[in-house]
């Protein structure tokens, strides 16, 4: 990634990707290493930039800095990298790290100030959640310019004379956006992962006689299959789906997509076939598949604090009351069964 | 937005249209298309499209707009009861999250 040296200690960085690049990408898209996959701040040289070159600003999350030197091929220009912990430029906007003193501070910290002659850095828009471009101006002096959200419009932004058309400064959350982080949230349940299956393969040996090994493997191996596909549902396909299922409430679509997959399930015979699991089965599907689509709402682009607040408020007690009422039904229909 | 529209009538952002200058900061920062202009000065044309990021009122040299802002995320909420804090999708060193 690292060329050479400029004259005094700024690396220049190339604008392709490595294949490690690309590997190290999808490793992180599944959450593997996800934490520290970071890139040392500072300022960075992309081709040969001089003192009328353009200052593009980004954050230290590798997935982030890859993105955008990328698009920067065949420019000369300098990029300043802040210090995010390794956090993506909207979410560091947000978390206050990727903020106005951190941009002061890395401009002062890299001397920036003396390689070039203007007084303007580029940011992000979506980083004007953490930095304040009067306050930028009022403290440094530097004019703060917002460029495209996306990375890859920096290309015609550029072109254009720093002129963002509308569509640049949207966020969208298109299909193929909301696919790219399906990994991410089904690497979210972590240990439950296995834990909850566990659990319930064990207990599916319970019966009215005892307790029977046999039993635990026919009806365990299918419960713990039913588990997941209700995991599925609510964290991979509810928001693959996310325009097209009904109701403005994630809970609400999870719940919808939830109720759909139960009674598809059941006509495989899947949720068993006493009408006391069945009934379990239902109620335990319905909480999973809705609590997994309501924590979506953290990773879509469009969600308001108020509004989520508004919807966990009912969201959450019926959620927590459907998966105790299934699961105390489950284990009674243990007993009630064949 | 093609269906991708959140609750009606939860946003809490307001605009103060006696301060506003017409700059056109908030039309430049904001993700949603929420603001236009009308007389000069800024107007609310899409509330329920707001997602209280806050950039707006951020960038806003007058002091024009307020916004409760913070994460719309369920995760984040849950971690501020748990944790007796405001919402925060801050998870620590040892979580994965945005």
């Amino acid at each position: 990634m690292v060329q050479g040296k400029m004259n005094v200690e700024i690396p220049v960085v190339s604008t392709g990707w490595t294949a490690s690049d690309l590997w190290n990408t999808i490793k992180v898209r599944w959450s593997v290493r996800r934490m520290n996959y970071t890139v040392a701040p500072g300022l960075y040289a992309v081709g040969a930039p001089g003192t009328e070159s353009h200052v593009f600003v980004t954050a230290n999350f590798k997935l982030t800095f890859d993105l955008v030197r990328r698009e920067l091929a065949g420019m000369n220009a300098w990029l300043l990298v802040l210090d995010t912990r390794g956090i993506n430029v909207w979410c560091a906007a947000g978390k206050g790290t990727f903020s106005t003193d951190e941009l002061i501070l890395r401009i002062e910290k890299t001397g920036l100030s003396g390689r070039i002659s203007h007084r303007k850095v580029i940011v992000p828009q979506l980083g004007a959640v953490g930095i304040s471009a009067h306050e930028v101006k009022a403290r440094c002096g530097y004019s703060v310019i917002y460029g495209p959200v996306r990375a890859t419009d920096i290309p015609a932004y550029v072109a254009s004379g720093l002129k963002a058309s509308p569509e640049m400064r949207k966020v969208n959350f298109s299909m193929w956006d909301r696919m790219k982080l399906i990994p991410v949230e089904l690497a979210n349940g972590k240990h439950y992962l296995w834990l909850v299956p566990a659990l319930f393969l064990i207990l599916s040996g319970i019966n009215r006689h005892g307790y029977s090994v046999d039993l635990a493997y026919k009806n365990g191996l299918r419960s713990v299959l039913v588990l997941y596909i209700a995991y599925l549902v609510g964290c991979g396909l509810t928001p693959a789906l996310l325009p097209w299922v009904p109701f403005r409430r994630f809970a609400l679509k999870g719940l919808l997509t939830g109720m759909i997959t139960s009674l598809i399930l059941m006509y495989f015979g899947l949720l068993g076939n006493n009408v006391t699991e069945i009934v379990s089965w239902f109620l335990m599907i319905g909480a999973v598949s809705s609590f997994t689509a309501m924590n979506f709402t953290g990773t879509s682009t469009f969600t308001s604090l108020s509004g989520v607040q508004k919807e966990m408020k009912t969201a959450l007690p019926a959620q927590i009351t459907m998966a105790g009422l299934g699961v105390i039904l489950w284990i009674i229909s243990k007993f009630i069964g064949s | 937005m093609n269906g991708l529209v959140y609750l009606k009538n939860v946003v809490t952002l307001e605009l103060d249209a006696e301060k506003c200058t017409g700059c056109r900061m908030c039309l430049i920062v904001c993700p949603h298309e929420v603001f236009g202009i009308a007389d000069r000065k800024a107007v609310i044309l899409q509330r329920d499209l707001c997602m209280e990021c806050g950039a707006c009122e951020k960038n806003c040299p007058e002091g024009a707009i307020s916004v409760r802002s913070g994460v719309g995320c369920a995760a984040g909420i849950i971690n501020g009861i748990l944790r007796g804090t405001e919402p925060s999708c801050d998870c620590g060193s040892s979580g994965t999250c945005c």
